[in-house]
Order: structure tokens, then sequence, then C-alpha cells
């Protein structure tokens, strides 16, 4: 029985997902387009909840639907003639490319991953303890990977992210 | 979905009483029927709260200003509240011409959604919430940052400048206060090692109220602003704004604003009284009326303030984000993660040593980082228009 609601709730949550998202490149309303690009935000939380991810759902509406989206549209209230849309560009081949490319190289992701289901797959029963635990708690794990294994990576980021904020107020700085 | 409400008694109590009525495999009906009395019986616990509340804080603030509040309709005034929504109900909705219809229709639905979805999550007393996530307090932080998308909505789909201007400053307020807000919270959880809310209130030995001073100054403080609070109420001052990002609307439009506002602040209670009040816990009394008595604590707490103090500046808004809260939240970020680091495992007697020493460190924080806040008396720029302007400038 639980299936049948996942299976209903995942169908519903990829329609939105998807309509939202071709919604964002047809609308020719800028702001409009920013809105739905929230729903579409929002459709891949849901995605992540049916996969049992909820620290990943919850950092996916706070940071894109929460924040980036906001930003998105201060953008646009910045931009002129926003009432005008969206204008066909010579920009548009390079686009377009560019999609094609990043396209091939999700279908290709897609294609390599290993996609068999937990229960199908033969897991020794200490992994499968390990899974379980991993699971209950994922904020708890996903932070000590952050912290122990993956602390490089993490802290380069940090300075980054500080390069980008000294980098702004440089730009803002008056004189 | 079921072992996520297993550990509700009222959800278990229904369905079990439902299941014994229904043949064998008719189970879902008793599923739908527990989950949809669950989900009755608190929303509308909540609307009629969030009435009384109103009528509270109307009444309240009349006190702290010297006049009586509603007292008109029905005894001491408590039927107001009733009053207003019947004169919400009935007025006439007008849309501006020239708005973006959807979005401007759509505003005040996006903006009361939040509001109910993290009452998902509040345990309510011993046993009673609908869902306990293991990421409870970032979703709900996560959740109170979307509303801030309906103010935007609302204001550029009105095609009013005071509606858009409102909106700027929501977006200003939300970029400058969700960081501290969300750091205060790291305190408590370096504390617990979980985010479950239930977690949250059984992980406290001794109420957070004392542990993290600190955070809970910063949380008061940010989570005024992000809920549009005075002082913090840039968004719809209304001696600048008109009535800011919600001026054009009427009818049970604006009530919806105004219904969500309301509601927001028990639900901030709510959280408050959660992570820094031990929640349900307390003596003799049963855990609900507990909780009820904590929430509308921190309600009076948020209405005390409102009577108190003046409206911030914009630009004194900003900089006690970013200059006096922003920094102590991580002074109480680091101060905690060191008494952590030195006590893993703290004993109770431990555990009040870290309040003391954190009682410390907020009082010289907050004087000393007050000091870097206080603004040197500047000249007042003069601007003199001169009526007898050259007549070849005109």
């Amino acid at each position: 029985m639980g299936t049948l609601f996942q299976e209903i709730a995942f169908w519903v949550v990829t329609v939105v997902a998807v309509g939202a998202a071709l919604l964002v490149v047809t609308v020719r309303d800028v702001f409009r387009a920013a809105l739905f690009l929230v729903v579409a935000f929002l459709g891949v939380a849901g995605l992540f909840v049916l996969l049992n991810a909820e620290f990943l759902a919850v950092v996916q509406v706070l940071i894109y639907a929460g924040a980036i989206s906001i930003l998105i549209i201060f953008a646009i209230m910045l931009t002129q003639d926003v009432q005008r849309g969206n204008s066909p560009t010579a920009l548009r081949p390079l686009a377009l490319t560019a999609s094609a490319l990043l396209l091939a190289a999700f279908v290709y992701t897609i294609v390599q991953t290993d996609w068999r289901l937990l229960e199908e797959t033969p897991l020794a029963a200490a992994t499968a303890q390990g899974v379980t635990q991993v699971w209950q708690d994922t904020p708890r794990w996903l932070g000590g990977l952050l912290m122990r294994e993956f602390l490089l990576p993490f802290e380069a980021a940090a300075v980054l992210l500080l390069a980008a904020v000294v980098g702004a107020l440089v730009l803002v700085r008056e004189r | 979905m079921g072992e996520l409400l297993a550990g509700n008694s009222i959800y278990r109590n229904v369905y079990i009483w439902v299941e014994g009525l229904l043949p064998t495999g008719w189970q879902w009906v008793a599923y739908f029927v527990a989950g949809f009395t669950i989900m009755f019986l608190l929303l509308n616990a909540f609307l009629v709260l969030t009435m009384v509340y109103t009528y509270m804080e109307r009444r309240v603030l009349g006190r702290f200003q010297g006049r009586l509040g509603p007292n008109r309709v029905g005894p001491f005034g408590i039927l107001q509240p009733v009053a207003d929504a019947i004169k919400l109900l009935t007025k006439e909705d007008i849309v501006p011409a020239v708005a973006d219809r959807w979005v401007f229709n759509l505003a005040p639905v996006v903006f009361f959604v939040p509001t109910v979805l993290v009452l998902g999550v509040v345990p309510f007393g011993q046993n009673s919430f609908l869902a306990d996530l293991n990421v409870g307090i970032l979703y709900v932080l996560a959740l109170s940052s979307v509303s801030t998308l309906a103010v935007f909505m609302a204001g550029w789909a009105s095609a009013n400048r005071f509606a858009l201007f409102g909106s700027m400053r929501a977006v200003a307020t939300l970029i400058s206060y969700e960081l501290p807000v969300l750091l205060s919270m790291g305190g408590v959880l370096m504390l617990v090692g979980s985010m479950s809310l239930v977690r949250i209130v059984e992980g406290q030995r001794i109420p957070f109220l004392l542990l993290q001073p600190l955070a809970f100054l910063v949380f008061l403080a940010g989570i005024s602003a992000e809920l549009n609070r005075a002082p913090f109420d840039m968004v719809e001052a209304e001696s600048e704004l008109v009535s800011g990002f919600n001026t054009e609307y009427s009818g049970m439009k604006y009530g919806l604003f105004a219904l969500a506002e309301f509601g927001n602040v028990l639900v901030a209670g709510a959280i408050m009284s959660v992570v820094f009040l031990k929640g349900w816990e307390g003596p003799v009394l049963p855990s609900h009326l507990w909780f009820l008595l904590k929430v509308f604590f921190f309600a009076f707490i948020f209405v005390w303030v409102r009577a108190t103090l003046p409206r911030l500046r914009i630009d004194q808004m900003m900089g006690f984000a970013w200059k006096f809260l922003f920094p102590l939240s991580l002074v109480n970020l680091v101060v905690t993660g060191a008494e952590v680091a030195v006590w893993p495992e703290a004993t109770t007697a431990q555990l009040w040593v870290m309040a003391v020493i954190n009682w410390v460190v907020a009082i010289v924080g907050v004087v000393v980082f007050s000091r870097l806040v206080r603004q040197r008396p500047t000249q007042p720029e003069v601007r003199v228009f001169s009526s007898a302007a050259p007549s070849g400038a005109r």
C-alpha cells in the first residue's frame, strides 16, 4: 500500500517539476519564469524526499527555493525593460550547443549508473546495517564526511566563497 | 509514512479505533480517517489560537499604551476577532487593473502555506506530533525563508511603488537576518547532537534559555525581523510605506496575510519553546497545557517588545544584523563548540558550569558589540531649497 502512495506521489512531483521546468524556458515574462523555477526547485526537493534524502530536500528548499531564487528575482528587478520579456539574441546557437552538451553529459551519467534497488543488491550484513544507520540520522553522517574525509575540498569551497565576498566588497567600495 | 506517525498517541488511538470497526483489507480507510482527524484538529486549533492571540495582542498593547483596546464586541471584547473575520470576508475583493492577476492572487496563499507546513513537525505534547523529521529544525528554518518569496510576489504583482519598496526591504531583511538565525541554532544542535525537534526537547537537561542565552537573544531578534514584527517591521512601516507589500490587498486576501503574520508569531513561539524552554516538559500540569503556556509566554514577549521599542531605520536595521547579531552568533558558535569539545558527555554539573560561562560571554559580548554598533552623532546634511531660484534654471 505504501508503494502505491509513493508511486502516486512520485508521478505528481515529477509532472510538477518537469512541467515547471518547461514553463521556465517557454514563458515570456521573466518574473513568472523565475517563479516557475522555484516550483521546479520544490519539485526536485520532493524527489529527494521520496529518495529518503530528507536533509538534501530541506537544504534544497533553504538554498535554492529560499535564497537563490530571491537573488534571481532581485536581479530581475534591477534589470531594465523587464516587462518586454526575453527577446531572441545572437547567443542562441551558443546556448543551444552548451545545453546540448550538458544534456549529453547527464544522459551519459544516467546510463552509466548502476540503478539497482537496495533490496535487490546483495550486501554484507554489516554494510546493510551501516546503510540503515546512515538513513536514520543523515545530517550526522554528512557532517562527519565533510569534516573528516572531505575537509580539504570543504575548506577550499569556504576560501572560494570568502574570495567572492571580498571581491564583491572591493567592487562596491566607494572611491 | 506509517512509522513516522506511530509515535503520535492521538493518531494511534484513532487508527486503532477505526480499524476495529472495519473489515480486513480496509485498513487504508483507518489510515485516512486517522490522518484527516489529526490534521483537522491541528489546523483548527491553530486558527482558533491565532484568533485568541490577535485579541490578546490588541488588549495587551492597549494596556501598555494606557488605553483599553477592543472591548465592545461581546464580554470584554472577546468576540472582536470573529467580527474582524466577518468584516474581512464580506469586504469587496479589489484587484488593481494593471496587476499581474495570477501572481497577485497566489501570493497570499504562498505566504500562508509555510506557516501551516511548519506545524507538521512541532511536538505539541508528549507523543503528539505529525512527523518527527531527523532534520526538523532545518526544515522549519527552510520554510520560513519561503514566505519572503510571497512578499516579493505580492509587491511585484501589485504594480504599486509602496508595495515594491516593502518587498525590496523584505529581501534585504531576509538576506541579513537569515544568517544569524541559522548560526544561532548551531550551538543548540551541537549540544543535542540532533536536528529532530523531539530529540531537542528530550536532550535538554536544563533549559537552553539558561544554557544558550546568546543564541536565544540572536534568535529572538532575528526571528522578529523575519516575521516583520516591530521594531523590525520595515516591510510594512505604515508611516513610510502606507502598508508595505500588502498595500493593494483587500478582503480575505489581506485577511490571509494578517492571519499568517499573527499565526507566525505563535509558530515562532512554539519553536522557541521547543528549542529554548524544554517544549512540553513541566511538572504537575498536562504536557499540552505546558506547551501552550510557553507559546503564549513567548508571544507575550513579542508584544512586549513591540510596545516598548520604536521602529529602526533601514540602515540601522542592516547594521544591527551584520555588526551585532552576526558576530555574536559566531562568538556563541565558537564558545559552544569549545565547550562541547572539552566535555563531550557533560554531566548536569558541567552543564551548569557551561551555563555560567555562556552567560558571562553573552553579557561581555553584548556590551562590547553594542559599543561597536553605537552610531556617532553626525552632522545632518542640510539642503537649502531656495525659493528665489534663478529663472534660467527652470
